[in-house]
């Protein structure tokens, strides 16, 4: 932790009129880290990377990206940083290709050297097979492999994703997570924010959990794992809620803690075959019974509440 | 230093007009051809034998001029209402853009001039397609391609920076109708504004598509006069006002 960090936010607030959607944020990311901000809709994790990005000025505190602060050098930050914004902003209009030759312009890459790159990248995301066709006859996934390649056309020192595999399919989502392990591995800073835990433990070194524009827990997905659930999880369904709850009284005595959700029973515990063994010598007898890891999942849901906030 | 920012959204521009360039020149060529026909002729021949000229003009050299800087004001006011909206929202290229060096405020010069850049392209074909049929008497004509381009640029400052501001395309259809339409038609492009009702003739001195009419048919006819520096400096006005206002409601848009 010695290195400068490439992003450092202290106090970092946004608000839109009454409401603050960042709320005093203390964040750093060091150089080489895949770093990632989880939460739920309407955490904040959109407006902290768009004030990263220096596309939205900050209302409060202190922020440094690269070491030059977005409200003055926001031209030079942006041309060292590749953006993948949540929702597409392909030019429609354009080749796939075309694309990326006039995304390399605006970085002010002479045409020759963008050229070159181009192809590098069109390879790269596995896309050089439709170069030439129109953005518009693209499905998600590809628009958004192509957003990506577009990103890297500057080099970037630091890679911003926000939600970078909402609404691709499985195959689509393997294939951009993989390519971003690549990238990772070449030794670029990857900041990225999602809602989706299996995302975050795949990518992310450390990563910050964010609710109503706080951070609620930080750390590495397994050190998270570790401080806010237990090893394992007993999932335990039962044929009605008579069954269910006459169950409860027994369930008390094994785990550590547990949820009981309208559907089922949640028991938290550090060794799940055992307690299974426990619980089937001696009955209650549930209609089904998985005992399986604890993931991000479940210490996201414990620090954000199972409550929809929309 | 590299080239102003600005550029590097006209090279955008360019790359995109590339893929339908065929289509706008048809329409450059066609636009002319069919209003030269219908009123610098048509109706012209009508005003001829009843009147005899026109501010001292056969009526088809004094209605070219007025065509064509109205055609730079429409094809401006055009290009800078829905293309506007399409960058911000429906597409969100603008949104592309403002996340590498450019800052909104090039987007939005950078869009401007590409429009200005096209209006002057139709205004030389305009100019081409008139001459050929005679209605453009003096040489100093080309001086009307950069008048209707700066005309167009006026319009497009404004109307961009103001398509900036709406979340949806409901009053472009009005701003068309209720003020680009009327400006057509009572700014000078077809009989000049003395005909007019007092009070009017006061709406078209602050009619800015007056002012380029009087400077494209200045430059048509080879009448320039020291009165055209005024028309100028109006333009001039116009374009700037529009633009300080643009750099704002562009970057109050992107940056939010």
């Amino acid at each position: 932790m010695s290195e400068t960090p490439l992003i450092d936010a202290r106090g970092l607030v946004k608000r839109f009129g009454d409401f603050t959607a960042v709320d005093h944020l203390d964040v750093q990311v060091q150089p080489g880290e895949a770093f990632g901000f989880l939460g739920p809709n309407g955490a904040g994790k959109t407006s902290t990377m768009r004030m990263i990005a220096c596309v939205s000025q900050r209302d409060g505190g202190a922020l440094s990206v690269l070491g030059m602060d977005p409200a003055t050098e926001g031209s030079a930050i942006r041309a060292r940083l590749g953006v993948v914004p949540q929702d597409d902003t392909l030019d429609l209009e354009l080749t796939v290709r075309d694309n990326v030759l006039i995304y390399g312009r605006y970085f002010g890459l002479s045409r020759a050297e963008t050229r070159r790159r181009a192809d590098e990248l069109l390879e790269f995301v596995q896309l050089t097979d439709r170069r030439d066709d129109r953005v518009d006859a693209l499905s998600g996934g590809m628009r958004r492999r192509l957003t990506i390649a577009r990103s890297l056309v500057n080099q970037p020192e630091l890679v911003l994703l926000d939600e970078p595999t909402t609404g691709l399919d499985p195959q689509a989502r393997h294939l951009v997570w993989e390519r971003l392990y690549r990238l990772k591995r070449s030794g670029a800073t990857l900041v990225l924010t999602t809602h989706y835990m299996d995302e975050a433990e795949q990518l992310c070194d450390r990563l910050v959990i964010m609710d109503g524009g706080r951070i609620v827990a930080e750390g590495s997905p397994r050190a998270l794992i570790d401080r806010h659930s237990t090893r394992d999880v007993v999932e335990l369904r039962f044929a009605d809620e008579h069954a269910q709850h006459a169950a409860l009284a027994r369930l008390e005595q094994v785990g550590e803690r547990r949820e009981v959700l309208p559907d089922r029973v949640l028991v938290y515990t550090a060794d799940g075959d055992a307690d299974v063994e426990r619980l089937t010598s001696d009955g209650p007898h549930p209609e089904s019974l998985l005992v399986r890891r604890s993931t991000l999942e479940d210490v996201f849901l414990t620090l954000t509440g199972r409550s929809l906030e929309e | 230093m590299s080239a102003p920012l600005a550029l590097r959204v006209v090279e955008h521009e360019a790359q995109v007009f590339k893929r339908f360039w065929r289509g706008t020149l048809f329409g450059y060529v066609l636009n002319p051809l069919l209003y030269l026909a219908a009123l610098g002729f048509g109706l012209g021949s009508l005003i001829t034998e009843n009147q005899g000229e026109v501010a001292g003009l056969p009526y088809v050299e004094f209605v070219a001029p007025g065509l064509m800087a109205a055609a730079a004001m429409q094809a401006a006011a055009a290009d800078s209402l829905w293309p506007v909206m399409a960058g911000m929202k429906w597409i969100r290229w603008y949104h592309g853009m403002v996340a590498t060096p450019l800052r909104p405020r090039d987007v939005y010069t950078g869009s401007v001039a590409w429009t200005a850049m096209r209006a002057g392209l139709g205004a030389t074909v305009f100019l081409v397609v008139a001459a050929l049929l005679g209605a453009i008497p003096s040489a100093w004509g080309v001086l009307a391609i950069p008048s209707a381009a700066l005309t167009a640029a006026g319009f497009a400052a404004m109307l961009a920076a103001y398509a900036a501001t709406q979340e949806v395309d409901l009053r472009f259809p009005l701003i068309m109708r209720l003020g680009i339409l009327p400006l057509f038609l009572v700014s000078g492009t077809f009989f000049p504004i003395d005909q007019l009702p007092g009070w009017l003739q006061v709406c078209a001195w602050a009619s800015p598509l007056w002012h380029g009419v009087e400077l494209c048919r200045a430059s048509t006819t080879g009448m320039l006069e020291a009165v055209d520096l005024a028309h100028l400096a109006f333009l001039v006005g116009f374009l700037w006002v529009g633009w300080l206002w643009g750099i704002r409601s562009f970057d109050a848009r992107l940056t939010a």
